[in-house]
């Protein structure tokens, strides 16, 4: 009875030896990465091309970790890395045209695979955000941006600090969902500013 | 006669589209699943399936009832609910889509080339074979439970693999699945999004796929929904049937394990 035990306890000890061999641990080693799926998984179509894609920035990176800590000093020096890249405007004319900024919301378009080289860039903004009150296919993934200069005002740090959040939300919320519009080359510095007025012109029908 | 139905029922739902899309609202889908009541056009590609399944082609002149689907060869049911899994002849892990690849270039000497240039219906061409076998696999799993242990070293690794491509993010708008699927009651424009964090809405949705599509008016698979998926994403193109895909389902999958499954049924 006892030695019977004793038999089943060693064959038990040999097996999770040999669950933890080298040889398993060789085999591990040898399994294929997420990096050789991912070149054997997608390819350059269109706009997107494929080794562009797979050469990460370190914000990327960062964020591409199963649970990224938000609060370390990798998370600081990345949102200092990103806030630098930012270009503010000279003229501090920070306003354009709120029309023009909401076909830019509306429009989901540009830089995806069946888009062609010559598509223009939208925004997309209301994929994600309510903006303007008339209209409800909004998504709710970001906060509500409908009456957005009203409650917050227009003064200059509201001003720089909304141009901040569409050049780089990485420089304020490090792994923000929110795209890199300005950092990313995905609207020109021109779009950007008709965005804003869409927010931050008092005449907007969003601060109606 | 079955391939005339098919037409026809394509036809019927394009012009259905047509006037549906602008309407765009969960209440609307609902009046459209009334309208169809009991009729579920996905029925059709499962029948299509079927006798596809069953039919002699290719060049080896060969019908797939050969082909195992993990449960042993022909066996359908309860097949599509212990997908993706670790096979012993290809000695690779597979979802369906991958496994049917397999068994169609092995069984019946059709060539990849032929069957992954193809894999899902163009507007006004010839309907998918891949897309009428998928719904016939899958109908065979229907009011099953999604049973996704990862018994084997393989199954688990592909399963991390999978996780890790879930909270990949790259591209020009720094996007990943996890940017979309990982809270609750969230949408993109009036689209409900499912979080894969969460159980039960991991296992509504997955159980929900493949599913005849109205704005598409034909039935779409796992791999071309997450195929779109990535479009959006601003991700390069993804090469159907690679093991990427496969890794990228293990992870839904396993998320959805124990869930209802209760595809192919009818989706915006």
């Amino acid at each position: 009875m006892f030695k019977g035990n004793l038999f089943i306890l060693t064959v038990l000890v040999g097996l999770s030896s040999w669950f933890n061999s080298p040889t398993v641990l060789a085999a591990e080693f040898n399994s294929p990465k997420l990096n050789d799926l991912l070149h054997g998984g997608l390819q350059s179509k269109g706009p997107v091309n494929f080794t562009k894609f797979f050469d990460q920035d370190s914000t990327q990176k960062f964020c591409s970790e199963l649970k990224p800590v938000v609060s370390s000093d990798e998370a600081k020096r990345l949102m200092s890395e990103n806030l630098k890249g930012i270009k503010f405007l000279e003229d501090g004319a920070y306003i354009g045209d709120w029309a023009r900024g909401e076909l830019i919301a509306q429009s989901g378009k540009g830089l995806r695979f069946n888009d062609s080289e010559n598509t223009k860039n939208g925004g997309n903004c209301y994929a994600c955000h309510q903006i303007q009150k008339e209209e409800l296919a909004h998504g709710t993934l970001g906060p509500s941006l409908y009456r957005y200069g009203e409650i917050r005002g227009y003064s200059d740090e509201v001003i720089r600090y909304t141009w901040t959040k569409i050049f780089n939300p990485q420089a304020l919320l490090i792994c923000s969902n929110m795209p890199r519009y300005g950092h990313n080359k995905i609207l020109s510095i021109s779009e950007m500013r008709d965005v804003m007025a869409l927010l931050l012109d008092p005449e907007s029908p969003v601060n109606q | 006669m079955l391939k005339w139905s098919v037409l026809i029922l394509i036809f019927g739902a394009f012009s259905f589209s047509q006037v549906f899309a602008d309407e765009d609202t969960t209440a609307g889908i609902q009046e459209y699943r009334d309208l169809l009541d009991d009729v579920n056009p996905a029925e059709l590609w499962v029948f299509s399936g079927e006798e596809l399944w069953y039919r002699k082609a290719g060049p080896k002149n060969a019908s797939l009832e050969t082909c195992d689907l993990g449960k042993g060869p022909g066996v359908t049911v309860g097949a599509y609910v212990e997908l993706p899994r670790f096979f012993f002849d290809a000695q690779k892990v597979m979802d369906l889509e991958q496994r049917l690849i397999y068994c169609r270039t092995l069984i019946q000497g059709f060539s990849r080339a032929d069957i992954i240039s193809y894999p899902f219906t163009k507007r006004g061409q010839e309907t998918s074979e891949i897309e009428m076998l998928v719904a016939y696999i899958a109908s065979e799993s229907r009011g099953l439970h999604m049973n996704i242990p990862l018994m084997r070293i393989e199954e688990k690794r592909v399963y991390e693999l999978g996780k890790q491509f879930f909270h990949f993010r790259a591209g020009s708008h720094d996007f990943g699945c996890i940017t979309c699927h990982s809270g609750d009651n969230q949408r993109i424009r009036l689209q409900e999004l499912p979080n894969f964090r969460n159980k039960d809405e991991a296992s509504k949705s997955y159980g929900s796929w493949p599913a005849y599509r109205v704005s598409a008016g034909e039935v779409r698979t796992m791999q071309h929904r997450l195929y779109d998926c990535l479009r959006q994403q601003r991700f390069p193109e993804p090469i159907y049937g690679s093991d990427l895909m496969t890794a990228l389902i293990m992870f839904l999958a396993k998320s959805a394990d124990g869930g209802l499954y209760e595809a192919p049924g009818i989706k915006r």
